[in-house]
């Protein structure tokens, strides 16, 4: 009876998105068709461009560093019943909080404290962004989609204005760069990475994972904000108050997307740039979607939203790489229709009730 | 008295992309689909338009184009989210991905540009302010926006069709049982939304004489705030389109001078909507099954 009931749940987890890499691999297929190349060589080139040199490699480390921390960001959310769809801004936020630390601090400051309070910066920027939805749901009834859509513009405006009015350097839209707080590239210390992005943010974010799937899964927290996501009038009922659940997630939600923020400004570039998010706070959504909210699924996805944009580069002599945009469209939506179906499926292939 | 003229002919050409996109997302909400997806929409119905009007030389190919566009967005968004159940915030988040991705594919292909496609026939006259106003008449598409906001107030209200769309939108089990076919009205309502929102993205791209990367430029989202400021009435989510418009249309006659920062104008919107959800001005409250998927 267990193993049938966790047969079907591992079935449900993992078929969604199976499914939907295959539709997505038809997908590209038509289109590298349509642009007259050959699908297996440009697959090929893709898998030689991204896990097959170094260089490559370490790009898809670095872009799955910063969806990694959306990632879970979005998926802390979902697993309290929330929809987190402020990741862009609170990224963004992240980022400037932890670019302007290491702006104020004096240079020569050591790594040991500036790295650590750069990092507290961006945590507590995502988490102030993420309590005003947070707040508003429970104090307001405001549904948090619509709060974190217009939050995202409200937050790259004001920043844009901070940054062009105060901050940047002339000509560029762009912060000076920090005086303290960069933390080391992978390429520092394994020589075979040398150019690629990769740096010390990878293993923040990793550790971040088990730190989330240890609170999730181990902690009175982590179980009554599983609660409040699977049926809040019972958590109610259970003693567990919604309203505090629902703050406390959006801000620790809000929190880890405002970590990734330190990978392009403590690991990368060293300042805060206007766009730097550039769409990884909406990844996120998809990075969760695939990797089931559960923390290891979410690094293995990331791995696979990473590839896929930097793959995009690597084809680019071949097909557009905007084919990618498109396939992380055709992932996303597959994997939204095929959850619903896959569970009736699974559920009336076992012999149960559906729905 | 010219100045003012000026003012209100330009709110108006800021204003017709958001009325029609309004329009368009009020009848899927209240029909209870989520609208996540007018950015998509309108993005699809202007390169649609685009490339329409440029191989045939017509503006009114293009505008057939455009609807088609808009369509087959709209019918994708109704699929996954009616025949597949998929969740509608996650499937919006997914076509207006799918459609700056495609448009950007399509615009190498057909352009061999990644940033805009060369001039195309169209309907706006660029030209000095002064002949704005006459320009704006003699453009069939800016009619046609002013009365999207009446047409979908009276369709919405006074029609059987409407009639039906609230009623699956409040309670479609209720509906269900007394006969409507809550899935046909929601697909037809998707659809219209789909080509509403697509003649947006058409008066876009024929306005300023072709397609460029992403040109709706968040558009959509104004759209889908002056819907649920207007709180889901037509009429009301009209008035809001053309306050925004208004509100940027001072940002630019302003522009210049040493006053608010034009960053502070473009949050206006969303700062106003966030405001309305709260419940801080009326009790705004959505359609009861928006977003909910019937079993």
């Amino acid at each position: 009876m267990t193993s049938s009931v966790g047969r079907r749940r591992v079935e449900e987890a993992l078929l969604p998105p199976l499914v939907a890499l295959l539709v997505a691999l038809v997908v590209g297929d038509i289109l590298i068709i349509l642009v007259g190349q050959s699908p297996s060589a440009v697959f090929r080139l893709m898998l030689s461009g991204t896990w097959g040199n170094w260089y490559g490699f370490g790009q898809v480390l670095y872009k799955a560093t910063t969806l990694i921390c959306t990632g879970l960001a979005v998926s802390v959310a979902l697993r309290a019943g929330l929809f987190n769809i402020g990741g862009e801004g609170q990224l963004a936020a992240g980022g400037f909080a932890a670019a302007v630390t290491g702006l104020v601090l004096p240079a020569g400051t050591p790594g040991l404290i500036a790295v650590p309070l750069c990092i507290v910066a961006a945590l507590a920027a995502g988490g102030l962004v993420g309590a005003i939805p947070g707040v508003m749901k429970a104090r307001f009834g405001a549904h948090e989609v619509i709060v974190t859509i217009m939050l995202n513009f409200i937050v790259l405006a004001f920043l844009n204005w901070i940054v062009a009015s105060h901050l940047h350097v002339p000509e560029t839209l762009h912060t000076p760069d920090m005086h303290a707080g960069t933390v080391a590239r992978l390429m520092d210390w394994v020589p075979l990475f040398h150019g690629s992005a990769v740096n010390a943010s990878l293993f923040i974010a990793i550790a971040a994972a088990a730190i989330v799937g240890w609170m999730l899964f181990r902690t009175r927290g982590g179980y009554e904000l599983r609660a409040v996501g699977l049926q809040p009038d019972a958590a109610e009922y259970g003693g567990v108050r919604v309203g505090t659940v629902w703050i406390k997630a959006f801000v620790i939600s809000g929190a880890l997307a405002g970590l990734g923020g330190i990978n392009y400004v403590l690991g990368y570039k060293h300042y805060y740039e206007e766009g730097f998010a550039a769409g990884a706070g909406f990844l996120g959504i998809a990075v969760a979607l695939v990797g089931r909210n559960h923390p290891l699924g979410v690094i293995i996805a990331a791995f696979l939203f990473a590839t896929l944009s930097q793959g995009g580069l690597a084809i680019h002599a071949l097909v557009p790489k905007q084919m990618v945009e498109v396939l992380q469209g055709v992932v996303i939506l597959a994997v939204a229709a095929a959850v619903p179906e896959v569970r009736r499926l699974v559920r009336s292939a076992r012999g149960g009730v559906a729905e | 008295m010219s100045e003012f003229a000026a003012f209100i002919a330009q709110t108006i050409r800021i204003a017709i992309p958001y009325l029609f996109a309004a329009s368009g997302g009020v009848v899927a909400e209240r029909a209870g689909v989520v609208s996540l997806t007018l950015e998509g929409f309108m993005l699809t119905g202007a390169f649609a338009a685009t490339l329409g009007s440029y191989y045939s030389g017509s503006p009114w190919i293009g505008v057939l184009c455009g609807i088609g566009g808009g369509l087959l967005f709209g019918l994708i968004h109704a699929v996954a989210s009616i025949r597949y159940r998929a969740d509608q915030i996650v499937v919006g988040i997914a076509i207006n991905l799918l459609a700056v991705g495609l448009t950007r594919f399509f615009l190498l292909m057909a352009f061999d540009s990644s940033s805009n496609s060369p001039r195309v026939p169209g309907f706006g006259v660029t030209g000095d302010s002064a002949s704005l106003a006459g320009a704006l008449l003699r453009n069939p598409l800016v009619w046609l926006g002013l009365l999207a906001i009446p047409a979908v107030a009276w369709l919405v209200h006074y029609t059987p069709f409407g009639l039906r769309v609230r009623a699956v939108g409040e309670h479609p089990a209720a509906a269900e049982t007394l006969g409507v076919p809550v899935r046909r009205v929601r697909y037809l309502a998707v659809a219209l939304s789909g080509i509403l929102a697509g003649l947006g993205g058409v008066y876009l791209a024929l306005d300023q004489h072709q397609f460029t990367d992403s040109m709706t430029a968040g558009r959509g989202f104004i759209a889908l705030a002056a819907i649920i400021f207007g709180r889901w009435e037509p009429v009301r989510a009209g008035l809001a389109c053309l306050l925004f418009a208004a509100a940027e249309t001072l940002q630019i006659q302003l522009q210049g001078m040493q006053g608010i920062p034009s960053q502070f104008v473009q949050m206006i919107p969303y700062v106003l909507t966030i405001v309305a959800v709260g419940g801080f001005v009326a009790r705004s409250t959505p359609p009861a099954a928006l977003g909910k998927v019937e079993d």
